[in-house]
């Protein structure tokens, strides 16, 4: 029932692209039917399995959350999971294909292909292999199979080995590489090795910048201002944060290498405010915000905050200017000039400006898809004022799907590298949080407990 | 044969004790007085004095008791301010300077003066009645500064603000005339629903909204700093209409 509705509104988000005839990631995420895959829990010898819990963790977690698979719950696997290749029995060459009703279907408990193929387990994909430890290393050795194959010898997808060093991050480590490995055949990209960017509360009054895992493990604080650090924004080539900081008075830019901790020089012009940095798709400029002249205004300056160039003139304010990714020469901010915050776009000299949502509520946050055609926002569209919901446009056809509903207040949207992903902040769990889904709304995935987090940005590094 | 050489020994002791007795000489009588010269009259004695003061050393306002024995005269003075007096007496004085006293007693013998100082010393002055207590430049600005409220989504300065900042304005005025170097920084905050980056922008418009009207009220501009705190400093948090309008307010503090 639940899967029912679901394909429905996947279809209609379907419908909904296919009608601004653009061929994006969006529709090919909902397009056929995801493939299904086993991963049976895998076993280690020796000393390699009491690590076994966080590989088999990491490793469901990794292919799950790609949102490409079905994953066939563990409950339906057979008692016997092949462990190498040489563990499957040769099939009878005409096996009987009878219905899933009946129950005296003949199998090998787990050691003929069909037995995963067909039901209960009916899979498309099997993952499996063993891990043993050797000479301080844990080694593993993972095989893919498609199972659907009537030929044994053709049902090898990859078989590969995989070393890292002994100890419970080693097997985290293997098994992001074996998932890695897995999405790739599926020409997913992994997320494994991206870091989320976030602004943190953790003690009051005082905010700082961190970073952690796309699954949210390894949090990691880069900020230690003890003051008021927020609005993340790292440059392309994941060398460099810029925020904006209370730390010396008025807010404005702060520079970090994300390689040393250390401050980096950025030159901020006197203004009250100098907000929302943005590096430029080749990193060698920064966008941002400056009261410089009155109103808070787009700007643009060298990364070192030389150079500075006025971008928008309006008597409204303008923040959060937004680069797209893939072509380097349009912008999308959020300006008040027609009265409530709204997403507008400019060139990169500051003309053709033009608004892309409607005027209705407070539309905010703009952050662009690695493919340059979809923008995802923050939008009050249909609310009260500050119940924001996250919605993605098609830039072309100003088309667009609103992807939460009213589940708290939901903000802050960032595209994951894959296109498939975003994270965001919500405070439907009771505190501000960030979260992650895919592209269609769903597989939401809460991935902070400590403190309050929000201003989520998903680096590639 | 032990016993009766003890015995010996302590008998020829005794004898040589005896014998030492009876060799001792009585001395010879003192020789007799000169004979005692013939009385003459004696010459009329000097005046004698006993003169004190005690204490020696008082306090301003307090007082010294001066004491005095005279013999042999017939005319006693102690100058200054307390004249004759008699042979034998006491007087408080309470000099309002260390002043030396000095009494003359005339006699048939001859004149003599005797002295006794009385050391004032000036009590310490009593500390100043404590001043009127200076009020600090946050005190000022929370007793006297009020706050100005806005809309929703804007800057401009509604009817009751300006009600409001008009009075801000005179309060500080007076206060840049008492505390001459005080600067005050002007604070921008807006409530919790718009995003914190545009809210940023916009406590920055409120803050200079006000500033601008003070400004023309004639409170000076190089005194007025701004600063925005978007919605990062909710004096509340709830969700009501209520606490949203605390939130979207200027607030006058001390600039650092």
């Amino acid at each position: 029932m639940i899967r029912k509705t679901s394909w429905i509104v996947l279809g209609a988000v379907a419908a909904l692209l296919l009608a601004a005839q653009q061929s994006d990631v969006i529709i090919k995420l909902e397009k056929g039917e995801r493939a299904a895959i086993a991963v049976p829990d895998l076993r280690g010898s020796g000393e390699a399995q009491q690590y076994m819990g966080a590989f088999n963790e990491t490793l469901w977690n990794d292919l799950q959350s790609a949102g490409i698979f079905k994953m066939v719950p563990k409950s339906l696997y057979w008692t016997q999971v092949p462990r190498v290749p040489q563990d499957f029995r040769p099939q009878p060459a005409m096996p009987q294909r009878t219905s899933a009703a009946s129950n005296v279907r003949p199998n090998a408990q787990g050691l003929w292909l069909s037995d995963w193929s067909g039901p209960p387990v009916s899979a498309n994909y099997l993952a499996f292999g063993y891990t043993g430890a050797e000479a301080g290393q844990i080694v593993l050795r993972g095989w893919l199979y498609n199972v659907g194959q009537s030929d044994f010898s053709n049902a090898q997808v990859f078989g590969k080995t995989y070393l890292a060093p002994l100890g419970e991050e080693g097997a985290r480590k293997i098994a992001h590489d074996f998932a890695t490995d897995i999405l790739q055949q599926f020409g997913a990209v992994s997320l494994t090795g991206t870091r989320i960017y976030f602004t943190s509360q953790r003690s009051r009054g005082v905010k700082e910048i961190w970073s952690m895992d796309p699954d949210g493990s390894n949090p990691k604080q880069l900020t230690f201002y003890k003051s008021l650090s927020i609005m993340p924004a790292v440059s392309p080539d994941g060398t460099r944060l810029a925020f904006t900081s209370f730390a010396r008075g008025n807010p404005d830019i702060f520079v970090l290498s994300l390689e040393t901790g250390r401050r980096l020089p950025f030159y901020n012009e006197v203004s009250s405010v100098t907000e929302t940095p943005e590096f430029t798709p080749d990193g060698k400029q920064v966008l941002f915000a400056s009261a410089v002249s009155g109103w808070t205004q787009i700007y643009i300056a060298n990364v070192d905050g030389s150079g500075m160039r006025r971008m928008t003139y309006s008597n409204s304010i303008d923040v959060e200017p937004k680069v797209n990714p893939k072509t380097g020469t349009d912008i999308a901010f959020v300006s008040g000039r027609s009265g409530p915050p709204q997403i507008y776009r400019m060139s990169m000299l500051g003309t053709d400006v033009a608004r892309l949502t409607t005027g209705e509520g407070d539309a905010v946050n703009p952050a662009w898809h690695p493919d340059g055609q979809h923008l995802a926002f923050s939008w009050t569209r249909g609310y009260a004022p500050g119940n924001y919901n996250i919605f993605v446009m098609d830039v072309a056809t100003r088309q667009y799907v609103q992807l939460t509903h009213g589940a708290g207040r939901n903000e802050h949207p960032s595209w994951a590298p894959d296109g498939r992903h975003m994270v965001f902040s919500s405070n439907r769990s009771g505190s501000l949080q960030i979260w992650t889904m895919l592209a269609d709304g769903t597989q939401l995935q809460q991935l902070t407990t400590q403190g309050a987090n929000t201003q989520p940005v998903w680096g590639k590094h | 044969m032990n016993k009766r050489k003890i015995s010996a020994v302590l008998l020829s002791v005794s004898l040589m004790l005896f014998a030492a007795g009876c060799k001792k000489k009585v001395p010879p009588p003192p020789p007799p007085p000169p004979p005692a010269p013939a009385p003459v009259a004696p010459p009329p004695a000097k005046p004698s004095i006993q003169f004190s003061a005690e204490p020696a050393t008082i306090e301003r306002g307090q007082s010294s008791t001066l004491r005095w024995q005279v013999s042999d005269a017939t005319d006693i003075g102690i100058a200054p301010q307390v004249g004759t007096v008699s042979a034998r007496g006491e007087r408080q004085v309470s000099p309002s300077d260390t002043t030396t006293y000095t009494l003359t007693a005339k006699g048939p013998g001859g004149t003599e003066t005797g002295t006794a100082t009385v050391t004032v010393t000036v009590p310490p002055p009593p500390p100043p009645p404590p001043a009127p207590p200076q009020k600090s430049l946050s005190e000022l600005l929370s007793s006297e500064v009020q706050d100005a409220y806005f809309d929703f989504d804007k800057s401009d300065i509604r009817e009751d603000a300006r009600v409001a900042l008009t009075t801000d304005a005179e309060a500080l005025k007076r206060i840049f005339g008492e505390i001459p170097d005080a600067v005050v920084v002007i604070q921008g905050n807006c409530d919790e629903r718009g995003s914190a980056e545009y809210n940023l922008a916009l406590g920055d418009r409120r803050a200079t909204s006000a500033k601008d009207f003070l400004v023309q009220l004639g409170v000076p501009a190089d005194k007025l700093k701004t600063v925005s705190f978007g919605k990062e400093k909710p004096v509340c948090s709830e969700a009501t209409e209520e606490c949203w309008q605390r939130n979207r307010h200027v607030h006058f503090a001390p600039a650092q």
